[in-house]
């Protein structure tokens, strides 16, 4: 009987996975097709033969620089989630542990921003992006994002789980604010900064409608931005589409199995103080 | 989390207990300046692109403002008015993103909320490789909507696609137009956004599922209660906050989609699949009519906004 179940379980979970996990296997052997075997019909599963072709023409291809875009993102997802680690750790601190006028305040603020959807804010954010030059520049995919108040607020909620007495003992020894908050409690809190880095990372690398509409160049804009004009200049040359996405897919994917526990968590405890 | 916010609130705020010397506490110790320096990074950039633009947006609302003109007159709630009157030029096509994201929430959210209970479920136990399938149904969020968007867009294909090749193979109709047509073209979104991010929210009812204390489940099963009143009676109870987050968060997430039926289906057909957030964008940054576009945004987020506090609030009320 529960060999009867465990079996029934195996399998409906081998088969759910299948779902999960085809399209992303079929995305990676298209990419390593020739044009006229992507264009088989009935299609093969494995590329006949194994081909480079898709990804030759992304490194040769002038007028989509995709490698350029990858540099482009690497770049900005990186300096955005240092961005948001220096700016919401600090927040979080003087939030969790400092006692100052207006605090109350500021926190409610920040918080009733994490209830408005932030598309809403994209006319106006636009506006002001071409107020201060930043339009078409690096800058704009990377700082405006960081206002938005989940990193201050997931750092704020972690900090106010560690106890104190580390931090008091410290300021007994002489430390100051600075140094209590650098050596002592950011080192107590590394599960969650890495928490926090890899999801501004993630969200960063994946932003699509933000970067579409403020970067123009083409030798400026990010890899999902770069890849709607790759589908419109290829339309059903597949293999290269599928190389565009599968450098897309990357670096994402290699981070999610490497911290896997740290994406899991972050996500589960989103979810436990809703 | 409640009371360790109780108890942070209490240590920043209580006066120093009487009757001992004021404790040079790790909070009073320094600067009177020193908390706003700490806050001051983020603040500034909470003000120019969190705040700032919250008001921005309702004063543009309240202009008629083209991007490339240099006049900007006061024109009062007329925007507005234009998305609720016939006769005005953007009535239809507001209407009809309106409409298309209606759709699009009223069939996905359901299936949203319910399937990731479902894999919640089965990998709700210890057993072998329960790491691995969780990974495997999550793997799909962590890619952007530019890759999953280009990805179906092609594994949809009427002609060239495999979802129609697999359909012939096993003698279904070959020809069904995936992303050009209605309803298919319905389908195809919810399915491929049920696909991408059912994962995310099968992550949050794991950790819900695992908060509900064991012992509740000894007490029914000596009571002798079958599996279905265990799930009815302690899993679901138990599960009514995480339950209230998804829905919400669900809601306001399909609400917003954009990337989907930008790729996918590209508004086809006609532009009966583009949604509100793709008209927003479109009208103000493509037409550069800002203000009619601010006013569609400060509508879409007042509307979003009572979505989420009805939520709330008809399931706090059962809760009582």
């Amino acid at each position: 009987m529960t060999n009867v179940r465990r079996a029934v379980r195996y399998t409906a979970l081998v088969l759910i996975t299948a779902v999960f996990v085809t399209p992303l296997v079929w995305m990676t052997l298209t990419s390593l097709k020739t044009y006229d075997d992507a264009q088989q019909d009935p299609p093969s599963w494995l590329p006949d033969p194994f081909s480079t072709y898709g990804y030759d023409q992304i490194v040769n291809n002038t007028a989509n620089p995709v490698l350029r875009w990858f540099v482009n993102s690497m770049l900005a997802a990186s300096l955005h989630t240092l961005l948001v680690l220096v700016t919401a750790s600090m927040a979080g601190y003087a939030l969790a542990r400092l006692r100052f006028r207006g605090r109350k305040l500021s926190f409610a603020l920040i918080v009733g921003t994490l209830f408005l959807p932030p598309t809403s804010l994209i006319i106006p954010n636009f506006i002001i992006a071409d107020r201060l030059g930043w339009l078409d520049t690096l800058t704009v995919v990377v700082v405006p994002g960081a206002a938005s108040a989940f990193g201050v607020f997931f750092l704020r909620q972690f900090f106010l789980s560690i106890p104190a007495e580390l931090e008091e003992a410290a300021v007994l020894d002489g430390a100051n604010h600075w140094q209590v908050f650098t050596r002592v409690l950011l080192p107590l809190s590394k599960p969650a900064l890495a928490t926090l880095a890899v999801l501004s990372f993630l969200a960063n690398w994946n932003d699509f409608l933000w970067p579409v509409y403020v970067l123009f160049s083409p030798e400026r804009l990010t890899l999902p931005a770069g890849l709607g004009l790759l589908q419109g200049a290829y339309v059903t040359d597949y293999p290269v589409i599928m190389a565009g996405a599968v450098l897309a897919s990357l670096p994402v994917l290699i981070l999610f199995v490497l911290a896997q526990r740290h994406i899991i968590q972050g996500v589960s405890r989103s979810g436990l103080k809703g | 989390m409640a009371d360790v916010i109780e108890v942070g609130a209490a240590r920043g705020d209580a006066p120093p207990p009487a009757g001992r010397p004021r404790r040079r506490g790790v909070t009073e110790r320094g600067h009177r300046a020193t908390p706003y320096l700490f806050l001051a990074p983020y603040l500034v950039l909470f003000l120019v692109f969190g705040l700032a633009p919250i008001l921005f947006g309702v004063w543009i609302s309240l202009h008629q403002w083209d991007l490339q003109l240099p006049n900007r007159p006061f024109i009062g709630l007329e925007n507005y008015r234009d998305l609720f009157s016939s006769d005005s030029a953007d009535y239809a096509d507001w209407w009809s993103s309106v409409r298309a994201t209606a759709i699009f929430t009223v069939l996905s959210v359901p299936l949203l909320v319910v399937v990731p209970l479902g894999l919640a479920l089965l990998l709700n136990e210890k057993f072998p490789g329960r790491t691995f399938f969780r990974a495997a149904f999550f793997a799909p969020y962590v890619l952007g909507v530019a890759v999953i968007g280009l990805l179906w867009r092609f594994l949809l294909d009427a002609n060239l696609g495999m979802v129609n090749r697999l359909l012939g193979a096993v003698g279904l109709p070959a020809d069904t137009p995936w992303v050009t047509d209605v309803p298919w073209a319905w389908v195809s979104l919810v399915g491929v956004t049920v696909w991408w991010t059912c994962g995310f929210n099968a992550v949050i009812y794991l950790a819900g599922l695992q908060d509900i204390p064991a012992e509740l489940y000894e007490a029914a099963r000596v009571d002798g209660a079958s599996a279905w009143d265990r799930f009815r009676h302690v899993t679901l109870p138990g599960l009514r906050p995480v339950l209230i987050f998804v829905l919400t968060t669900t809601i306001l997430a399909s609400a917003n989609v954009f990337g989907q039926s930008f790729l996918i289906t590209q508004g086809a057909p006609g532009e009966q699949t583009r949604t509100v957030v793709w008209r927003i964008v479109d009208e103000g940054l493509r037409n550069y009519d800002v203000g009619q576009a601010s006013a569609m945004s400060v509508l879409f987020a007042l509307l979003l906004a009572v979505v989420s506090i009805v939520n709330f609030r008809l399931f706090r009320y059962r809760e009582d």
